[in-house]
């Protein structure tokens, strides 16, 4: 167990180091100076950019520049935003729990709706009902997501006035930040119409975790479909049916937990899709995630913001992925011990 | 039992009914007291002094500040403001201000006043932008570019504290557009309190991050391209006048006994009587929410996400004038749209050719098609919005006949080839200036004059047109305030060739003179007589043609009551009520 631990910990650590390289190099990359594009910072004369390029190592050799630029980005200290000159630091912070929310909710609701639809078409497989939900993800999967939100958009905001098309609570409301998570930032606060605030941040919530949640869904229906056909070809299966036990004790005794296993890994790749997926959703719902932050990064051409938004989105991705790699090595013990951690 | 089951069924489903309607009821209550508007860029600064560019003024303005005068929206005359009432001296050179009395500044979490609006928070305000030794100057760049364009700093010759709540400008020069320029969104009054705790802080920048002003609401937060919040003003004084005219009637008391005493003083004491302004409203927020793209205000407009949306495209138009709970109110806006000639190079320094140049192209087409119908064809460099408008002024119209006969007669050959500058951005006065271009374009052919379309970057545009490359070009003029001096002065005098606003290059000694005649008296019959002759003699002399006036648009949804376009610069929030 800590054997494989210690590996998994080795892979995360590597893979990270790789991208503060990457990150650190793209300095060199963007157009402009070095020492702007690094910091953040624009020095008004010769002196300052003397003491600034001294701070930042900048006068030595690369790999100490490097040591020192990964000092810093430990201790937090990620340099500024040049449109608006705020620590970076403050703009991911704000930025990402709201990424994480649209996902983490998007999720839930793949979880929630998915699993159960994949293990109905699975074991009634062939049936009608399942053709209709086998086609029905099948059209859903395949939908370009920004064409779907904009969809969802059209219809439930400007025809039936149903939901709010932008943001995470409408600007009325001033709800203090402490999670980062506006429906648990709302519950914690003690403003007057809470209540209010809670429902009013549920329609906002509620189209875009749609839009990205609705293709999740359909995909995960189809992988938990098809392992729950693969496991019920099993020769266990018939052995269980031949000692005359219930379908519903062969479903809850030895379908549900087997047909999950092979669902974990191919989870983890879709933890990449949907934050694709939601950063793309994002933008069109002017939600303020770290998508729509690097778009405007990108437009302004804030090429501080852009290094770091690139660092904090990839750790974000590769620290979950690994984390239900690991996540899935733990509870499957049928997997092999001494199998090299890979992402 | 039966009959058990469907009473209290009953029961639930009216308290459940009751519920609702009370949270409706809740619902209501609670989004009646904020206002959305989505506005479609970041405010450069939070005092409008610094910047001239609408989105700024828009945001703070009207919004946070009050001015020493206003212009009334509707006659666009000037009415009073944070000062109840003015005289001017005989010979037109001192004004002096009698400053309302009790007017509070905003309390917020960054400074608390101690003291009333008083004579020192005028002085402060004017001597910021009027004196480069001023300890203020040059905080936050130190340029102040309207007062810059217009050379107010230069003609002010003092600002004299007379008594705490009476302050004197003396000028060098006679200028009877001097109060509508106190008007004007960028003479706001800051708080000189504020200033010298800023200052003894070590911190004097603040004083245009963190503002404080006298007016309707005040700054609460900001954050760069998602929102300002505004709070209500408990204490905005223009409240208290609705209870009665106690200070008013006093200040005007003062002037009266003054005037009789010192013969020299015209007796031109205004009373507030038309303040318009009743703040009594509910609303507690005022929000810009920072919408760049004018897609999305209009459908955030449509869900009720916002409550005011700031500038419309003109295709957007007939959407909002399709539906039912949206208002799309449009005003005679304060511009000008024209061709202008470079009348420095031949053939078109030959009022002939400008004439047949002119008598080519048909208005009418050009304003149908570049501004579907968005705006007036325009007579004269005056739009109907401003006081000195005529009516019954000349106008060119169509006629190639003629135009051939006069460019015949002016030896330009069939042939001739000439360029159109067409201005590379959007502006309310020119929504496309390319296309209009290509229309004029067809009309010169048909004259047999062969017309090139020359265009550039905005900043390489102007500065090209400054050193007068082109031949003929199509740009515009927004006033800041209504007074007709803010037209003809920088679009034709001699003066503007350096400075770069006379596109047509034109110099025009007699034109120079009626302008500076007309200036020097403050009877407005008088003057606009004048400007009637100035008219007359840029209809004979052509040096650009005046071809359309555009509408302000704002877009609001019903619930909003009182909302006025203010022609004469930025929105204004105070005074309006939501009930939804």
């Amino acid at each position: 167990m800590i054997q494989i631990l210690t590996r998994y910990c080795t892979l995360l650590v590597l893979t990270l180091l790789v991208l503060a390289v990457m990150s650190f190099s793209l300095a060199y990359l963007f157009p402009g100076d070095t020492l702007e594009n690094l910091t953040g910072l624009v020095p008004e004369n010769e002196a300052q950019r003397e003491a600034l390029e001294r701070q930042f190592k900048l006068d030595s050799s690369v790999v100490l520049q490097f040591f020192y630029y990964l000092g810093n980005l430990l201790v937090g200290d990620w340099g500024y935003s040049f449109t608006s000159g705020l620590p970076l630091l403050e703009e991911v912070g704000i930025a990402l729990p709201a990424t994480i929310e649209l996902a983490t909710y998007a999720m839930l609701m793949a979880l929630f709706v998915g699993i159960p639809l994949g293990y109905y078409a699975g074991i009634r497989c062939y049936s009608t009902t399942d053709h209709i939900l086998n086609s029905a993800s099948m059209t859903t999967y395949s939908f370009p997501v920004f064409w779907f939100a904009l969809l969802l958009i059209l219809v439930f905001s400007l025809q039936l006035d149903a939901a709010p098309l932008s943001g995470r609570i409408s600007l009325l409301y001033d709800v203090p930040r402490v999670t980062g998570f506006i429906l648990v930032d709302v519950l914690l606060s003690d403003l007057d119409n809470k209540s209010l605030a809670f429902k009013d941040a549920l329609s906002h919530i509620a189209l875009p975790t749609f839009a990205i949640g609705a293709i999740t869904t359909a995909s995960l229906i189809r992988i938990t479909r098809r392992s729950v056909i693969d496991v019920k070809h099993r020769p266990y299966i018939a052995a269980a049916v031949s000692r005359g036990l219930s379908s519903w004790q062969i479903f809850t005794r030895h379908i549900l937990r087997n047909a999950l296993l092979p669902i974990l890994p191919l989870m983890a790749i879709q933890i990449t899709t949907l934050i694709t997926n939601a950063m793309i959703v994002e933008t069109l719902f002017s939600w303020p995630g770290i998508g729509n932050w690097l778009i405007q990064a990108i437009y302004q051409r804030d090429y501080p913001a852009l290094r770091i938004g690139m660092m904090a989105v990839s750790t974000l991705v590769i620290t979950l992925t690994i984390l239900v790699d690991l996540f899935n090595r733990i509870i499957d013990p049928s997997r092999e011990k001494y199998e090299h951690a890979a992402v | 039992m039966y009959m058990g089951v469907v009473k209290r069924l009953t029961v639930a489903l009216c308290t459940a009914l009751l519920i609702v309607s009370c949270a409706k009821q809740n619902k209501k209550a609670f989004y009646n007291t904020g206002i959305i508007y989505c506005s479609e860029s970041n405010p450069v600064t939070f005092n409008p002094q610094l910047d001239t560019s609408s989105t700024t003024s828009d945001a703070t303005s009207h919004q946070l500040y009050d001015r020493l005068l206003d212009f009334d929206p509707d006659s666009g005359r000037i009415v009073p403001s944070l000062a109840s009432s003015w005289l001017v001296t005989n010979d037109g050179l001192t004004y002096a201000f009698q400053l309302r009395r009790d007017v509070k500044f905003h309390q917020t979490h960054y400074f608390t006043p101690t003291r009333n609006f008083n004579a020192d928070d005028v002085i402060f305000s004017i001597n910021r932008w009027r004196l480069p030794s001023h300890p203020y100057h040059s905080v936050s760049g130190g340029r102040y570019p309207y007062f810059e364009s217009l050379g107010l700093a230069q003609n002010i010759a003092s600002v004299e504290r007379v008594n705490g709540y009476r302050v004197e400008i003396t000028l060098h020069r006679r200028d009877s557009s001097f109060l509508a320029n106190l008007a004007t969104d960028f003479a706001v009054i800051l708080s000189q309190e504020y200033a010298t705790t800023l200052f003894e802080a070590g911190s004097p920048s603040k004083i245009d991050i963190l503002p404080v002003g006298t007016g309707p609401f005040k700054f609460e937060s900001y954050r760069k391209d998602r929102f300002i919040k505004y709070l209500r003003h408990e204490d905005y004084w223009r409240k208290s006048e609705l209870r009665g005219d106690d200070n008013v009637a006093s200040s005007a008391e003062d002037f009266d006994n003054r005037s009789n005493v010192d013969a020299n003083w015209q007796d031109n004491v205004q009373l507030n009587g038309n303040i318009s302004n009743d703040d009594v409203t509910n609303v507690q927020q005022l929000i810009f929410d920072i919408t760049p793209r004018s897609s999305l205000r209009l459908a955030k407009l449509m869900t009720g996400e916002c409550d005011a949306t700031a500038f419309p495209a003109q295709t957007e138009l007939e959407v909002i004038r399709a539906r039912n709970d949206l208002t799309l109110a449009e005003k005679p806006g304060l511009n000008i749209g024209f061709w202008a000639f470079n009348t420095q190079r031949p053939p078109f320094d030959n009022p002939d050719v400008r004439r047949a140049l002119a008598a080519a192209i048909d208005k009418n087409t050009l304003l149908e098609a570049v501004y579907f119908d968005s705006a007036t064809r325009a007579k004269t460099l005056l739009p109907a919005a401003s006081w000195a408008f005529q009516n019954d002024a000349d106008d060119t119209a169509y006629n190639p006949v003629l135009a051939r006969q006069l460019l015949a007669n002016a030896g330009v050959k069939e042939g001739f080839s000439m360029t159109i500058w067409a201005m590379p951005v959007e502006r309310a006065y020119n929504p496309n200036a390319t296309k209009m271009a290509e229309l004029i374009q067809r009309y010169l052919q048909d004259v047999g004059i062969e017309a090139t379309i020359v265009s550039y970057d905005w900043a390489t545009f102007r500065r090209h047109l400054q050193d007068g490359l082109h031949d003929s070009v199509l740009i515009g003029w927004s006033a800041d305030n209504g007074d007709p001096d803010n037209f003809y002065r920088p679009l034709l005098s001699c003066g503007a060739i350096p400075s770069g606003t006379n596109r047509a290059m034109w110099c025009d000694e007699d034109y120079d003179r009626l302008l500076n005649e007309a200036l020097k008296t403050d009877d407005i019959d008088e003057r606009t007589a004048i400007y009637h002759q100035v008219n007359r003699l840029l209809y004979e002399r052509l040096p650009l043609v005046p071809i359309a006036h555009a509408y302000r648009y704002q877009a609001y949804r019903e619930e909003l009551n009182g909302v006025v376009i203010n022609p004469f610069g930025g929105v204004r929030f105070g005074g309006v009520e939501k009930t939804l």
